[in-house]
């Protein structure tokens, strides 16, 4: 997929709307998949999450949870990762729905970048 | 700081912290609008490159989302200066909505002044401030350190009511 046709369809997805309650789970959990024998185009893309020295731990984990409708452990346990490896992988899928977390985690004022796993 | 009534997280505010938080508000505001330049620091972390090691691909997502992402932060500062009492102070009574666009918002202003700070993983912010006020307690290092502490206890208090 090229560059242009992602943001196609980036643009037509919905804005992050902040709307009530939390989200439920729109993107597959981050996995180890054995992604080494899968051709490069086929590899999925992820969003990481990069340590940052502002962040309140807890704010951290609140968006995790609206964002992604994680549950508190597993929203825990993700920002604990970002927080002691400075880094941490926190959805994968298509590049679209990617970008489109990332861009709602820069709403919420994270850290976040698009790479393919 | 925040405390949970009901349905609400209700704060009161001095005079003075009603006019410190009027005043971050403003002044992320004013980043997002006139003030705004992709070269400045502040404006760098609050819109990050997505792809940090292409700069084409995020220039071009950038363009797509940059309207957005913007306007949505300009809001959200605008909700806390919706929200907040006149010069007088006092109390302000936020829905769950109206929460969720503070706690953005304040995020926003403690990333800005976090950059200013030169706020570090390694940084201890009360150090911080004990060196500030040797130095020279009347500094204008001093107030701001200040107010990005008071800015991140209000901002953890607002959470706490917030998910209680």
């Amino acid at each position: 997929m090229s560059a242009s046709e992602a943001h196609v369809a980036v643009v037509g997805a919905s804005i992050c709307s902040y709307d009530g309650g939390v989200a439920a789970p729109q993107t597959t959990p981050v996995q180890s998949p054995d992604v080494e024998t899968l051709p490069a185009t086929d590899r999925p893309w992820i969003t990481v999450v990069h340590d940052d020295p502002v962040n309140l731990m807890t704010y951290v984990t609140w968006v995790f949870q609206k964002q992604f409708g994680y549950d508190h452990d597993k929203a825990q346990a993700l920002m604990l990762d970002v927080h002691n490896k400075g880094r941490a992988a926190v959805s994968a899928g298509a590049r679209e729905r990617m970008e489109y977390d990332a861009s709602c985690l820069h709403g919420y004022g994270l850290w976040a970048t698009v790479e393919q796993h | 700081m925040f405390r949970r009534y009901g349905e609400h997280c209700v704060a009161t505010f001095a005079p003075d912290e009603a006019r410190v938080l009027r005043k971050v508000a403003s002044e992320v505001v004013g980043l997002l609008t006139d003030g705004f330049d992709l070269a400045d620091p502040v404006v760098d972390r609050l819109f990050p490159d997505i792809y940090p090691t292409n700069a084409e691909e995020s220039a071009e997502f950038r363009r797509f989302t940059e309207g957005d992402l913007k306007t949505g932060k300009i809001d959200q500062a605008g909700a806390i200066l919706a929200a907040l009492p006149s010069s007088t102070g006092g109390e302000v009574r936020l829905d769950r909505e109206s929460a969720e666009a503070w706690l953005r918002a304040l995020n926003d202003a403690r990333l800005a002044m976090g950059v200013r700070l030169d706020i570090s993983v390694e940084t201890d912010l009360g150090e911080e401030l004990d060196d500030a006020v040797l130095s020279d307690p009347s500094s204008s290092r001093v107030f701001q350190l200040s107010v990005y502490a008071y800015l991140g206890y209000l901002q953890e208090s607002l959470l706490t009511a917030l998910i209680e």
